[in-house]
């Protein structure tokens, strides 16, 4: 297995095996379910993890989400999107897309 | 204190029978006086009652889930609701074909038990000559491209080996490995002598699960759970009575921990004759331990209170003969010289172990 290298905005994430998102009609949220676990996602969370297909690069999920929240400096989004899938690279629930 | 409890998570006990026979068993000393009583119809409809209550979580475990043969049924329907499903298995029964059509079906991940990393050590602890086969089938999850978990559950006899139990767990690619020191209840409570571990054995296998995890960070998820004997808090069983998870019994019971049915005086509902959204919040038993009203002293005044919710009732049953009492793994516990006496034993020389009942004959 190859060392997890650190998520730029070059990187292609995809959603781990082990992670599955789905619906949540309780609290109105996106679930991100894993192996005893499972994360409640804000909208802004939903949205990244549902561009993480592989074929986006994070540069390009930057860019749709700043165009989405428009009342949001670009520098904000393109932080708190790193932020988030460094998180999420820690916690295994998203890779790069190896090809 | 005003959240309303909602369960996330279905453990579903499809079966009591098992080929393993571990010495640590978590199912019931007389097990084998509990038949499998629901049907497939009847885990189905309480797989749908489940998930409208909220749960997002199955696990399918036993005993030995893949001796129904019905678990495809299960898992195709679990699944049509959306459920995250992870079978929890021996891996003893298993075919790599029967493994193909579980995922086909929607399978999400399987657990896979793994006693020690010897064949002599494994077979010691499980009394069933499983060790290879364990390893084949944790590399098929792995080849059909499924999530692998790995548990061990840590104890005197494999403490000492957690450096090659992870090697092991690296080697088989696993995507997370639990590293669970064994809960002194059910049989690990009749097999304590030979089980406790010293703190010594337990502060060096800790560091070096600590240093694996940081190691392995965003690759493999190496959990470790302390046993309560060296805790001095205890543990927020279960995330407390009756909040998040629900527990079914092969017999249909449906409980709030998968020993609480070991608790006298309590009455727990059986899911063939009360649907689970009642169950979970009128059933006298759901309710016995909810909330801080059972609360003795010094929990009823403590701050940890809403952190550990007063630990674990059958714990507290077990050791002190009163389910209510405060957990005696708590340092403040009027009953915590019970815990300091069994860890004494933990220089015990090695001691008999009574496996579980392979049949009803064996029962104790």
């Amino acid at each position: 297995m190859s060392e997890p290298r650190a998520i730029t905005s070059e990187s292609r994430p995809i959603v781990a095996p082990k992670a599955r998102l789905r619906w949540d009609a309780r609290t109105s949220r996106h679930l991100l379910l894993y192996p005893e676990r499972g994360l409640i996602l804000n909208p802004t969370a939903a949205d990244v993890i549902q561009l993480c297909t592989g074929e986006h690069t994070v540069g390009e999920i930057v860019e749709r989400l700043a165009a989405k929240y428009a009342q949001e400096p670009r520098e904000t989004v393109e932080r708190e999107v790193l932020t988030f899938l460094a998180n999420m690279a820690d916690r295994g629930l998203i890779h790069e897309r190896h090809d | 204190m005003t959240e309303e409890p909602r369960p996330y998570t279905l453990v579903a006990e499809l079966t009591y029978r098992c080929p393993l026979r571990c010495v640590y068993c978590s199912n019931p000393l007389d097990w084998a006086r509990h038949g499998d009583a629901l049907g497939t119809d009847d885990w189905l409809r309480v797989f749908r009652e489940a998930e409208e209550l909220g749960v997002v979580q199955l696990n399918l475990t036993g005993g030995e889930p893949l001796l129904r043969d019905d678990l495809e049924r299960l898992v195709e329907g679990a699944r049509a609701l959306d459920l995250y499903t992870n079978l929890i298995t021996s891996g003893v029964p298993l075919t790599r074909d029967r493994l193909a059509r579980l995922k086909a079906l929607g399978l999400d991940n399987v657990q896979v038990s793994i006693q020690d990393v010897t064949a002599a050590g494994s077979e010691r602890i499980s009394g069933h000559r499983s060790f290879e086969r364990k390893l084949e089938v944790a590399r098929w999850v792995k080849g059909l491209g499924m999530p692998l978990t790995v548990n061990v559950v840590l104890h005197r006899e494999n403490l000492d080996h957690v450096a090659d139990v992870i090697a092991l767990a690296e080697s088989l690619a696993a995507d997370r490995l639990e590293l669970a020191n064994t809960q002194y209840l059910g049989w690990a409570l009749t097999n304590r002598r030979m089980l406790l571990p010293t703190r010594e054995q337990l502060d060096a296998a800790r560091e070096v699960a600590r240093q694996a995890r940081r190691r392995l960070r965003g690759r493999m998820e190496v959990l470790f759970v302390t046993p309560d004997y060296y805790a001095d808090v205890p543990k927020a069983c279960m995330d407390g009575w009756g909040r998040r998870f629900l527990v079914v019994t092969p017999d249909g019971l449906v409980l709030p921990c998968h020993a609480a049915h070991t608790l006298p005086g309590l009455t727990f509902d059986n899911a063939r004759e009360r649907s689970l959204g009642d169950i979970w919040r009128e059933s006298a038993g759901f309710r016995a331990f909810r909330g801080e009203a059972w609360m003795p002293e010094p929990c009823r005044s403590c701050e940890r209170r809403t952190l550990d919710f007063g630990g674990c009732r059958c714990q507290a049953y077990h050791l002190t003969g009163d389910a209510s009492a405060t957990d005696p793994a708590c340092s403040l516990a009027p009953t915590h010289a019970l815990i300091e006496a069994a860890r004494g034993e933990a220089q015990a020389p090695r001691t008999e172990v009574v496996y579980r009942a392979a049949h009803a004959a064996d029962g104790v």
